[in-house]
């Protein structure tokens, strides 16, 4: 019998069946945060419950911390970091705070310490664990109650999802990024068209990527509501896996982490590789976009009153009128950083875009490497001194930063920030803030040109 | 939970309302469950100086005594935060009823016994028409059946997820009740295949 990669590692996972029709699944590796494990840790500790397996997790230090310099975290802040620490210790759990060689965004250090790897499931607090799914492993986000479940059982209740096959064949043209063909699947299959699926990516354009552009592409898979995203194993995935920290100590050989051939999908969609054009958001979820030659879109275009209402809504708080060019809207700030673009890969990119320029007059413009690694190896490539000629900030500590803004990387009401990351929800990157989603280095060009442009101008 | 819930709903049609703007950020910045009421829909409740916005539907009569919702499309996406969830109950809502609910979102809901009742969007749609003439609604999750005035709208709900609701129970004192299948499983495992994270 054939199966899909997703059944496969489903398969391989379960434990048992439940009597309600969910089963229990192992969870061979899991993540946690400042933010979304209190609350876990103090439920093990009112029920009187140890952790079963306290190897087979990690803790890192990313959502709340400041990447500028500061001599000590704020309160709040010292409050969330050092709690962490402490259940760490107390339950004999790896952790990588502030200071580590290895702390950065939990899915930028993952990978890098080599702990991912194909046939996994790897759970956490954060609903961008789809980015394990880059490996050919099972990567999903989960809820504070269920970080309280794994640490106690190693194990979650869990119900097999449908699965969506989303191909994109043919090769994308100069210019175009993982970034711009993540964010032309979401415009397609729109922000919640994949509620309830696993969703693999396939065809030759997808192949041709190497493991950061496939990282992209998983990690943002959630904005369009997957539950899981993945990519067979190949010999990309193979070459990535050796070289770090954790390298050799994990295998799991049992199976070919593809999907069988012939084996069928609940839904199957096609997207031509080389109609991806460079995206720009317009609007205030993840699926409004349009390519960067584009006009913001009119209400004529939307049928349904409701549409036109969301569209009138998005306009409104976007600060945009319906029709107008999108290489008309100015910025306020361009923010390269987040665990969509961080990666060593997206720092080149931007550079190459910004070497021997500089950032328009007025313009704040903020790097945050993803990871302390990811940061010295810049470094050592002189990527620090292209973005700090350039007129941008380069920042001394990694992690999530203006993605979320739950560090003092605020932006400011009615600001406009063209940004590297994933969501461009109302209020994201601060109340009233308008955020722009593009690659990388689209968020260059836009910082030279002090409004959103077309990076093919530039290269 | 109560197997029937019974009260006020909102009308929020608005499609996509991520966890974001259901629990800004500048609340997540604690260690525990509690004090999240305040948070939530913060930004659509209060002004920056802290005054009610008289056009949001929670602030208005008569659903400021909402205890259900009824909401656009794909409700709860984005971020895994639970506080989202937690504060939706500390503020006293019982049911939220959609045609489609971000995946995390929906599991965390029902780890706190806030009941999803999924319907169509022509069933929504009448609901909302309901919900904007204030009336009483009574959905019983028991039957699947949310009840307005004797008009019956039935809604879907997996069985897990009604279990769940219904028996209110705690899903990690449950789960350790399979502790010999979780070792038999774990026993199985090569050493290659088991992770140990470098300290």
């Amino acid at each position: 019998m054939t199966r899909t990669l997703y059944d496969k590692l489903v398969d391989a996972h379960k434990v048992c069946d439940l009597s309600d029709g969910d089963m229990l699944i192992y969870v061979d590796f899991h993540i946690m945060n400042e933010y979304t494990s209190p609350q876990a840790f103090s439920g093990l500790e009112t029920k009187g419950l140890k952790v079963r397996r306290p190897e087979a997790h990690l803790a890192v230090v990313d959502h709340v911390n400041a990447t500028r310099s500061v001599e000590a975290p704020d309160a709040q802040s010292k409050l969330l970091i050092d709690n962490l620490e402490s259940n760490c210790r107390k339950h004999n759990i790896a952790f990588y705070g502030l200071g580590d060689p290895r702390q950065g965004i939990e899915h930028i250090v993952v990978p890098e310490q080599g702990l991912a790897s194909p046939g996994m499931l790897i759970a956490c607090g954060d609903s961008h664990t789809t980015t394990y799914g880059a490996f050919g492993a099972l990567g999903f986000g989960i809820g504070t109650s269920e970080v309280e479940h794994v640490l106690a059982t190693q194990t979650l209740r869990y119900r097999r999802m449908k699965t969506m096959r989303v191909t994109i064949d043919g090769d994308v043209t100069p210019g175009v990024t993982a970034k711009d063909i993540i964010m032309k699947v979401v415009q397609v299959i729109g922000a919640g068209g994949a509620n309830g699926f696993a969703v693999e990516f396939a065809g030759s354009a997808i192949r041709n990527l190497e493991m950061a552009g496939r990282m992209t592409v998983c990690n943002m898979a959630v904005e369009l509501g997957a539950r899981a995203a993945l990519i067979a194993a190949d010999k990309v995935t193979q070459n990535a896996l050796s070289g770090h920290a954790h390298s050799g100590l994990f295998e799991y050989l049992s199976e070919t982490w593809e999907t069988d051939p012939g084996a069928a999908f609940d839904q199957d969609i096609t997207i031509a590789g080389g109609d991806i054009e460079p995206l720009i958001t317009w609007g205030t979820s993840p699926d409004q976009s349009v390519p960067i030659t584009g006009t913001v879109p009119s209400t004529k275009s939307f049928v349904s009153p409701k549409a036109k209402a969301g569209l009138e809504r998005a306009l409104t708080y976007m600060g945009l009128s319906a029709g107008q060019p999108i290489q008309s809207i100015t910025i306020d700030t361009a923010f390269i950083g987040s665990c969509t673009n961080s990666r060593i890969e997206d720092l080149r990119q931007a550079a190459d875009v910004l070497r021997g320029r500089k950032i328009a007059t007025g313009i704040k413009a903020i790097v945050v490497p993803g990871s302390a690694m990811t940061r010295m190896k810049a470094e050592s490539e002189g990527l620090r001194e292209i973005f700090e000629a350039a007129g941008f900030q380069w920042r001394p500590e990694a992690g999530c930063s203006m993605c979320l803004a739950m560090n003092d990387d605020v932006a400011l009401d009615g600001e406009r920030v063209a940004s590297s990351t994933n969501r461009n929800f109302e209020g994201r990157q601060g109340r009233g803030a308008r955020t722009h989603l593009m690659s990388p280095a689209m968020v260059a060009a836009a910082a030279v040109a002090g409004r959103l442009v077309d990076v093919r101008d530039f290269v | 939970m109560r197997k029937t819930i019974k009260g006020i709903a909102a009308p929020l049609p608005l499609a996509n309302v991520d966890t974001d703007v259901i629990m800004p950020k500048r609340f997540l910045r604690t260690i525990t469950r509690e004090g999240l009421a305040a948070g939530t829909f913060a930004d659509l409740r209060f002004y920056n100086d802290n005054s009610l916005r008289q056009d949001f539907v929670l602030n208005q009569e008569p659903w400021k005594a909402a205890n259900i919702l009824v909401v656009g499309d794909n409700f709860g996406c984005g971020s895994s935060r639970e506080h989202a969830v937690w504060g939706l109950r500390q503020m006293g809502i019982e049911a939220i009823i959609g045609t489609s609910f971000a995946g995390i979102f929906f599991d965390n809901a029902r780890k706190n016994g806030l009941a999803l009742p999924i319907i169509t969007s022509e069933k929504r749609d009448l609901l909302l028409k309901l919900s904007r003439n204030g009336k009483i609604f009574s959905v019983s999750v028991e039957n699947k059946i949310v009840d307005i005035d004797g008009q019956e709208v039935h809604f879907m709900m997996d069985d897990a997820t009604q279990t769940a609701l219904l028996e209110g129970r705690d899903d990690t004192l449950d789960s350790l009740k399979k502790s010999e299948a979780i070792d038999a499983f774990e026993n199985s495992l090569s050493l290659k295949e088991k992770v140990s994270v470098i300290k």
